[in-house]
C-alpha cells in the first residue's frame, strides 16, 4: 500500500511550501523518521522527516516547485510491497553480465518504457551547473531523456527562450505589454516587473537563489500592499554605555556572552509593546489582530541572505536571558542550525541596524506585524544639558509603522516609551 | 708492463679497500645506511680495468664493483657522495641506493639491482660499436649467481652470434648472498658455459691482478679483431659479508674465510711489488699517506655536501 | 601524395628515416630477409644491408636490452617485437631498464628507443596474437605509448618517436595495417607524441578512443548520424603521456563520453580518462561516463563466435553511443 505524503503545514502562518530539495529518490527505501526532503517556507530550508518507512514510489512535486499545504508531494511503499523502479535500478551491470555481446560496457542504467519519469527530477552536474547559470529552473523544463530526465540540451534549449523572450520584453516594453513567457514557472511569481536588467558582454549573472527569490517577494508585497509611514527620535543612552562598560566583563565571565545592547533595547521595546499594544499587532483586513505573546524578531545577516529568527515570550526574560536568547539565535542562524520554530510566530521585529554603523534607516515592516524599530549606532555628540553643552552617547531609534493600524500618535507613545526607558539605565541599575 | 702499471694497479686496489673500509665505519656509525663491498675482488676488478681503454672503453657494472669504478676513473669523492645520498652525486642524485653506479663521463653504464639485465646492455652498448666502428669494447661485470638468469644466456647468445665487440666478466666468490656456487650450477665453472655459445671461456685467478690483466688484454684484443664476445671467469672470494646488512657466519666457516684471506690480494700484490723491489717502503708509504689523505678528503666533502632538493622528486623522468 | 595502406604508411617512414639518419638501425625476429612477418620491414634489408636491419635470435628481452645498449651508445634503435603478446619476456627491460634509465641516472643517461608491436584482435590470432597491452605500459612513467589510429598519423607519429629522446611504445594494429588506407604526404612530418586530434567533430556525444577503434568509432558515428545523433571523435593517439586538455575540451563540449578501447575494461585506459574528466570536468556532465571495452577475460579466444563476443565493432559502439545519446 502506497502512503501519500502531504506538504507538512511548517509554522502557523504559512499556507504553502516550496520543495527545496529531495533528499529521497524514487526507490530508495526511507526509514520512519528519517529526512526525506527540505521544504522551503520561511527563509530556510526545513528537513521533513517521512511519516511511515517504505520505499519512495513516486515523486509528484518537483525541486522548487511551491504548493499549498495538504498538496501530495510523493508516495511511499510500505515494507514489503514491491516497486518496480527499485527492481528496475537494482538490476546487475556488472560488466560482463550486463552484456549479451560478450564486449564489457560499463554503461549508464537505462529505463524501460514503463518507468518513463524514473529520472525526473534527477538531474546531472550539467544541468545543475546550467541552471544556476541561466537562472532556468529544471523542475520547470520538460526532460526529453531517459526516464524524462532533464537533459542539459533541454536547459540549453530552454535558456535560449527565455534569451528571446527577454529580447521581446526590451525592445517591445514600449509599445505593448510583455508577453508572458508560457513556462511553468513554478516558483512564486515575484512581482518584479517594470525595468528589465540590460545584460552587457562584460556583465555577470549571478543566479537568484531561493532564500532570495524568498526574501524578494516578501519585500515586494510588504512594500507594495503595506503602507509604510515612519518616524525617529533620539535617546541620550550615556548611563547605558556606562552601565554596560561596568559589567560586559563581570558579564562575559559570569555569563559565557558578551555583554551588547542589544538585549537593552529589546527590553525597551518589551516595555514599550506593554504600553503601546496596537504595536504589538497583525493587519487582518477586516480585523486587527492584537497579539497575546510578545515574540521578537531580530532581523541577522547570514550568508544564506537575512534572516529573522524569534525570541519567543521576550516579555518572561530579564537582561540575561534577552542576552543569551539573542546571541543563541544569531549564532544559529549564522550556522544554519535554526529550527522552523525559531523562525515563525513573530509579532514585532527589532533590526540592530547600527551594527553596520549607519544613524538612520528606513527599515520595511516584516508582515504581517505591523512595526518595526531600529537601533542606529551609539555616537558621542555634543548636546544641550540644562543649558550647557554636554558630551552624550545618543542613539536614533527609528520606527517604520502599518498606517492602516498605526497611527502616528500612538506610533510616538512607542518610540517615546523605548527613549524613556533607555535613558532611565544608569550604572547603577541592576540587570538581574 | 712498466712498475709504474703495476704500482698504479696496486694504488687503486689499496685505494679501494681503504675506501671500502671507510664506507664500513661510516654505516657502523650509522651515517651510511647500507655498504656494498669489493673487499677481496680488487685483484679482479683493477687488474681488468686496466686492459682497457679506460674512460672510452664501457664497462657495465654490478654492486660488487667498487674497485673497478674507482680504476675506471670515477673518485672517491664520488663514490661517497653516492653513498650518502647526496644531491652532487654523479651516479644518480642521490636517487638510488649505494653500489648503483653509473657515470657517463667515464662511460660507466648505469645499472638497476635486478641482475643480469646489465650483460644484456653490455651487448647492445657493443652492437652500436659494431655498427658504428668506434673502436670501443664493452664489459659486463657479474657474479656466478646471476648466470642463473636467462638474461646472461640470451646476452651470450646474440653477442655471439653478431660477433659483437664485448666481454662478460664474472666474478665468482662462490656466494650469491648465502647459496654457494654448486647450489647455482651443475657445472664446475661458468667458464664451461661458453662452449654452448660458440666463444672462449677462460678461467683466471682473479686474486692475481696481472693474470687477471693479461687474459683481459687478450679477450679486448679477439673483440675489437670481430671475433667476437669471450667469457672470462674470474675465480675469487669477498672477505665480507654480502652487504653491511648481511652475516655471512650464517652460511660461511670462519675457518674458509681464514684460508682465503691468506690469499688476500692487497697482501700478496703488495709483496711481489715489495719482493721484486718495483715498489720502495717509501713509496709505499707515500702512497698510503696519499690515499689515506683522499679518503679523509672524499669523506668530509660528501658530509658536508647538500642533499638533494624534494623539489627535484619529478625531475629527469623524461628528456628535458 | 599518395594513397598508402596502414602498412605502407610505417614501412615508408621507416625507409624514409633510415635513409636520413645513418644511426639509426632495426632489428627483431624475421624483420631482415623475411621483412617482417607482416611485411612492415619488406625490403629494407635489401636497401640497408644487414648492419642496419637485423635479423636477431629470437628471445624479446635480449632484443629490448641490446637496443637499450645500442642507444646509450649512439644509435636510434627500432627493434620489432613480432606480436605485442610476446614483449612479456622484455618487460624487465623495458619497464625496470628503459624506463627508468633516466631517472634513476638523474638525468646522466636517456634512451632514445622505439619499440614497434603489432597489436590487437580480430585476425583470429587468439590469446597468444590478439592481445592489446598499452594499459600496462601507460602505467609506467618513464615511457611514451602512440597508437596510431589512420595511416597518416601513422606516420607521422611514427617519425616523431624515432626523433624522441626517450623511450616509446609504438604499437600498431595488425586488423588495421592492410584494411585502413589514406592520404599520406611523401615529405617528413611530424606529430608531436602526447597530442589528440578530433577527427570528427559532433555535439550530442563523444567517443574518447584510439587504434583502429578510431575508424570504427567512425563509422559507427555515421550510422547515428542518420538517426540524428551528432557523434564527436577525439582519437587519443597517444595513451601515455595523455592529452589532458582534449579530453577536457570535448567533454565539456558534449557533457556526455563513450570511450572504447579493445583492452580489457578494468584498468584500462578509459578509467584513466574517465578519472580525468570527473576530476576536472564534473560539472559539464550530463550524463555518467561510459566505457565499451574489451571484456575482463584473460584474452581473446580463437573460435569465430567467441573472438566476435570479445571484439568491440562498430555496432557494438553505435548501441552504447546510442543508449549515451538518449540519457
Amino acid at each position: 500500500m502506497a502512503e501519500t505524503v502531504r506538504m507538512p503545514q511548517l509554522g502557523e502562518s504559512v499556507t504553502e511550501g516550496t520543495i527545496g530539495q529531495w533528499l529521497k529518490k524514487v526507490g530508495d527505501t526511507v526509514e520512519k523518521y528519517e529526512s526525506l526532503l527540505e521544504v522551503l517556507t520561511d527563509k530556510v530550508n526545513a528537513e521533513v522527516p517521512s511519516p511511515v518507512a517504505g520505499t519512495v514510489s513516486k515523486i509528484l512535486v518537483e525541486e522548487g516547485t511551491t504548493v499549498a499545504i495538504g498538496t501530495p508531494i510523493c508516495e511511499i511503499a510500505v515494507e514489503g510491497e514491491e516497486t518496480p523502479t527499485a527492481t528496475a535500478e537494482a538490476a546487475p551491470v556488472s560488466a560482463v553480465a550486463a552484456s549479451d555481446s560478450g564486449t564489457a560496457a560499463a554503461e549508464p542504467g537505462t529505463q524501460p518504457a514503463a518507468l518513463d519519469n524514473a529520472h525526473r527530477g534527477r538531474y546531472s552536474p550539467a544541468v545543475r551547473r546550467l541552471a544556476q547559470e541561466t537562472g532556468i529552473n529544471p523542475a520547470a523544463v520538460q526532460g526529453t531523456g531517459a526516464g524524462g530526465r532533464v537533459t542539459r540540451n533541454d536547459i540549453l534549449s530552454a535558456a535560449e527562450h527565455s534569451q528571446k523572450q527577454t529580447e521581446m520584453v526590451t525592445v517591445t516594453s514600449e509599445v505593448s505589454p510583455p508577453p508572458t513567457a508560457p513556462q511553468a514557472t513554478s516558483v512564486p511569481p515575484v512581482a518584479i516587473s517594470g525595468a528589465a536588467a540590460v545584460v552587457e558582454d562584460a556583465d555577470t549573472l549571478v543566479p537568484v537563489t531561493n532564500v532570495r527569490k524568498v526574501i524578494a517577494e516578501r519585500m515586494v508585497r510588504s512594500k507594495q500592499t503595506v503602507p509604510h509611514a515612519w518616524l525617529m527620535v533620539e535617546a541620550d543612552v550615556t548611563g547605558l554605555v556606562a552601565l554596560r562598560e561596568r559589567l560586559k566583563d563581570e558579564f562575559k565571565t559570569r555569563e559565557g556572552v558578551s555583554l551588547t545592547y542589544m538585549p537593552f533595547m529589546l527590553r525597551a521595546v518589551v516595555e514599550a509593546l506593554r504600553a503601546v499594544p496596537v504595536i504589538n499587532a497583525q493587519w487582518n483586513g477586516d480585523s486587527i489582530v492584537m497579539k497575546k505573546r510578545i515574540n521578537i524578531g531580530m532581523a541577522a545577516a547570514t550568508d544564506r541572505g537575512l534572516i529573522v529568527p524569534v525570541i519567543k515570550d521576550a516579555d518572561q526574560k530579564n537582561i540575561v536571558g534577552l542576552a543569551k536568547a539573542s546571541q543563541d539565535l544569531v549564532q544559529r542562524a549564522r550556522t544554519g542550525r535554526l529550527t522552523m520554530d525559531d523562525l515563525t510566530g513573530g509579532t514585532f521585529t527589532v533590526d540592530n541596524t547600527g551594527a553596520v554603523g549607519t544613524v538612520l534607516t528606513y527599515p520595511i515592516i516584516n508582515a504581517p506585524e505591523v512595526a518595526i524599530v531600529t537601533m542606529e549606532s551609539i555616537v558621542k555628540r555634543p548636546v544641550v544639558v540644562g543649558d550647557m553643552i554636554a558630551i552624550r552617547s545618543m542613539v536614533n531609534i527609528c520606527l517604520s509603522f502599518d498606517h492602516r493600524v498605526v497611527d502616528g500618535a500612538e506610533a510616538g507613545q512607542f518610540v517615546g516609551a523605548v527613549k524613556k526607558h533607555l535613558e532611565s539605565l544608569t550604572p547603577q541599575t541592576s540587570i538581574y | 708492463m712498466t712498475p709504474e702499471f703495476q704500482k698504479d694497479i696496486y694504488y687503486h686496489m689499496a685505494l679501494a679497500r681503504a675506501v671500502d673500509d671507510r664506507m664500513w665505519i661510516l654505516n657502523r656509525q650509522g651515517r651510511a645506511p647500507v655498504v656494498y663491498s669489493s673487499n677481496g675482488h680488487e685483484a679482479a676488478q683493477v687488474g681488468s680495468a686496466f686492459a682497457l681503454n679506460r674512460g672510452e672503453d664501457w664497462i657495465v657494472p654490478y654492486y660488487r664493483d667498487l674497485a673497478l669504478v674507482l680504476a675506471y676513473g670515477m673518485t672517491p669523492r664520488e663514490v661517497m657522495l653516492h653513498l650518502l645520498g647526496k644531491a652532487e652525486d654523479p651516479n644518480s642524485g642521490g636517487r638510488q641506493m649505494p653500489a648503483h653506479w653509473g657515470l657517463h663521463r667515464r662511460h660507466i653504464m648505469t645499472t638497476g639491482s635486478v641482475v643480469a639485465t646489465q650483460d644484456i646492455h653490455a651487448a647492445g652498448l657493443a652492437l652500436a660499436s659494431k655498427v658504428l666502428k668506434d673502436g670501443r669494447v664493452s664489459v659486463a661485470y657479474f657474479g656466478e649467481g646471476s648466470t642463473s638468469q636467462g638474461e646472461f644466456h640470451e646476452a651470450l647468445n646474440f653477442a655471439s652470434v653478431h660477433k659483437l665487440p664485448v666481454i662478460f666478466f664474472c666474478e665468482n666468490n662462490g656466494y650469491a648472498i648465502s647459496v654457494p656456487a654448486r647450489k647455482q650450477m651443475a657445472v664446475m665453472d661458468v667458464a664451461a658455459r661458453a662452449a654452448g655459445y660458440g666463444m672462449p671461456g677462460v678461467i683466471v685467478d682473479g686474486n692475481d691482478p696481472l693474470k687477471v690483466y693479461e687474459v683481459t688484454k687478450l679477450a679486448r684484443e679477439r673483440a675489437l679483431a670481430g671475433d667476437g664476445p669471450t667469457l672470462i671467469e674470474a675465480k675469487t672470494y669477498r672477505f665480507v659479508p654480502h652487504s653491511s646488512d648481511d652475516d655471512d657466519r650464517v652460511y660461511r666457516s670462519r675457518e674458509e674465510v681464514a684460508e682465503w684471506k691468506k690469499r688476500d690480494p692487497l697482501v700478496t700484490f703488495e709483496k711481489y711489488l715489495l719482493d721484486n723491489q718495483i715498489l720502495s717502503s717509501e713509496e709505499l708509504a707515500a702512497m698510503q699517506q696519499k690515499i689515506k689523505d683522499a679518503v679523509n678528503d672524499a669523506t668530509d666533502y660528501a658530509e658536508k655536501a647538500a642533499l638533494p632538493d624534494p623539489s627535484t622528486l619529478g625531475l629527469y623522468v623524461y628528456h628535458q | 601524395m599518395a594513397v598508402m595502406t596502414y602498412l605502407e604508411a610505417i614501412r615508408e617512414t621507416l625507409r624514409q628515416e633510415l635513409r636520413r639518419d645513418d644511426r639509426m638501425i632495426i632489428y627483431g625476429e624475421d624483420v631482415g630477409v623475411r621483412g617482417g612477418v607482416f611485411r612492415v620491414t619488406e625490403g629494407l634489408q635489401a636497401e640497408f644491408g644487414e648492419d642496419r636491419v637485423i635479423d636477431s635470435p629470437l628471445a624479446e628481452a635480449a632484443i629490448v636490452g641490446t637496443a637499450i645498449g645500442a642507444a646509450i651508445n649512439g644509435l636510434r634503435p627500432v627493434p620489432e617485437i613480432e606480436f605485442a603478446d610476446f614483449i612479456f619476456p622484455a618487460i624487465n627491460q623495458i619497464v625496470q631498464e628503459a624506463a627508468r634509465i633516466r631517472y634513476r641516472s638523474n638525468g646522466d643517461f636517456g634512451v632514445p628507443l622505439v619499440i614497434r608491436a603489432p597489436f590487437g584482435g580480430g585476425v583470429h590470432g587468439a590469446l597468444y596474437h590478439s592481445q592489446s597491452v598499452e594499459a600496462l605500459f601507460a602505467h609506467v612513467p618513464g615511457l611514451k605509448v602512440v597508437i596510431p589510429g589512420t595511416p597518416y598519423d601513422a606516420k607521422g607519429l611514427l617519425a616523431s618517436a624515432i626523433q624522441d629522446e626517450d623511450p616509446v611504445l609504438y604499437f600498431e594494429h595488425k586488423a588495421a595495417y592492410r584494411s585502413l588506407k589514406g592520404e599520406v604526404p611523401d615529405e617528413r612530418y611530424l606529430i608531436p607524441i602526447g597530442k589528440a586530434d578530433v577527427k570528427r567533430q559532433g555535439k550530442d556525444l563523444s567517443i574518447i578512443t584510439y587504434g583502429l577503434m578510431v575508424s570504427y568509432a567512425q563509422r559507427a558515428a555515421e550510422t547515428l548520424e542518420k538517426e540524428g545523433i551528432s557523434v564527436e571523435i577525439v582519437d587519443l593517439r597517444s595513451v601515455r603521456p595523455l592529452d589532458v586538455e582534449a579530453i577536457l575540451e570535448t567533454a565539456k563540449k558534449t557533457g556526455k563520453v563513450l570511450i572504447v578501447h579493445e583492452d580489457n575494461l578494468t584498468g584500462g585506459i578509459g578509467g584513466e580518462v574517465s578519472a580525468l574528466i570527473a576530476e576536472h570536468a564534473l560539472f559539464y556532465l550530463d550524463a555518467p561516463i561510459m566505457r565499451l571495452a574489451g571484456p575482463d577475460v584473460p584474452a581473446m579466444p580463437y573460435s569465430p563466435p567467441l573472438e566476435h563476443a570479445f571484439m568491440v565493432t562498430p555496432d557494438k559502439i553505435a548501441e552504447a553511443a546510442r543508449k549515451l545519446a538518449k540519457f
